[in-house]
């Protein structure tokens, strides 16, 4: 009885995700797996043993906080220094949780399971669709993807090493920024939601300059007061044609 | 890196991940708050975009990424397919970093 359910709600996820979001999950899915092969690689050829960016991977899992630990790591600094450089910069990840927290509303194992998939693309993902069903399946199926890819990847570049080159020359690094960016687009066609987000941006980059990383970004949420603004006032729903 | 701070990291980062789905259920969230959350999520992944897209550690990242970036969300405001903005971003700052633009 159980495994048909479960059989059923496997069938249920599928269907809930049409081909193009299936492309759009490979395709970020793909890019972070570059990312995690130059982690690995960065790692070892820095001096580490190959256990730690794997151990990182599986267990952090949480690309920017895994090479800043790395990068203060390799310059001379403290490990303490590094988890809590790491720490903060996922801080984030604390209201991204609760705002997917109703994708995860199940069974015990699966609410443990399925919060350690809560990285920046899922919530995107999760968030870019109305549907329920559609935001459940998307959140699943890109974290878990990510995860996997991810270890792969780390694995990969630990074995390969010195011998993968920089991945920035590739133009790699613009892509997580722009996936993100097409990620949120349909929020923002929300007026409220707008001007909250862009006021948010514009205060940390104002303060990148000034604050360790990780915080400017926390800060954002002061662009949250924008929605206080007299006539930006916004409904609980945004366009329904949002969607990727 | 030691085995400690790594768990030590790998640990406040489950915490921080597990407080909001650990937490449903027990508390009865308004609409509204819930509204509140996901505009939340949206300011903080936006803030995520124009940082990564700008900055590289506390200064300029170079023209290359944000044009790149740039390039490709104009196709994503456009409603472009998400693949085309994507790869369009990354080959756009690939290019301009070929043609020795940092």
């Amino acid at each position: 009885m159980r495994a048909s359910q479960r059989l059923a709600s496997h069938r249920h996820i599928l269907d809930a995700l049409d081909r193009r979001l299936l492309r759009a999950i490979g395709l970020v899915v793909l890019a972070d797996g570059v990312v995690g092969v130059s982690f690995g690689a960065i790692a070892v050829s820095g001096g580490q043993p190959a256990w730690v960016p794997l151990v990182m991977s599986s267990a952090v899992f949480a690309g920017g906080a895994q090479f800043a630990a790395l990068y203060i790591v390799l310059g001379g600094g403290a490990p303490a220094a590094a988890a809590l450089a790491g720490l903060v910069l996922n801080a984030r990840l604390l209201p991204f949780g609760f705002a997917v927290a109703d994708v995860l509303d199940l069974r015990w194992p699966a609410r443990l399971l399925g919060s350690h998939l809560v990285v920046d693309e899922s919530v995107a993902f999760a968030l870019a669709q109305r549907d329920p069903g559609r935001r459940r399946a998307v959140f699943w199926v890109s974290g878990a993807l990510l995860f996997v890819i991810w270890n792969l990847g780390t694995a990969i570049g630990v074995l390969a090493g010195r011998a993968v080159g920089n991945p920035d020359a590739l133009g790699l690094d613009a892509a997580s920024p722009m996936v993100l960016l097409a990620l949120v687009l349909p929020a923002l066609r929300e007026p409220a939601v707008r001007w909250a987000a862009l006021t948010g941006a514009a205060i940390a980059l104002a303060a990148t300059p000034f604050l360790p990383g990780g915080l400017p970004v926390l800060l954002a949420l002061a662009g949250l007061a924008a929605l206080a603004v007299p006539g930006a006032r916004g409904r609980p729903r945004p366009d329904p044609e949002g969607g990727t | 890196m030691t085995i400690l701070a790594i768990l030590l990291l790998a640990a406040g980062t489950y915490a921080l991940r597990a407080a909001g789905p650990g937490l449903a259920g027990r508390i009865e969230l308004s609409e509204r708050v819930r509204w509140l959350l996901s505009v939340a999520a949206a300011v903080l992944l936006c803030a995520l975009v124009v940082t990564a897209a700008l900055t590289s550690g506390p200064g300029f990242a170079g023209w290359a990424r944000p044009a790149g970036v740039l390039a490709g969300g104009v196709l994503a405001v456009r409603r472009a397919p998400f693949l085309v903005s994507v790869v369009v971003a990354v080959a756009t700052t690939a290019t301009l970093r070929l043609l020795g633009v940092s």
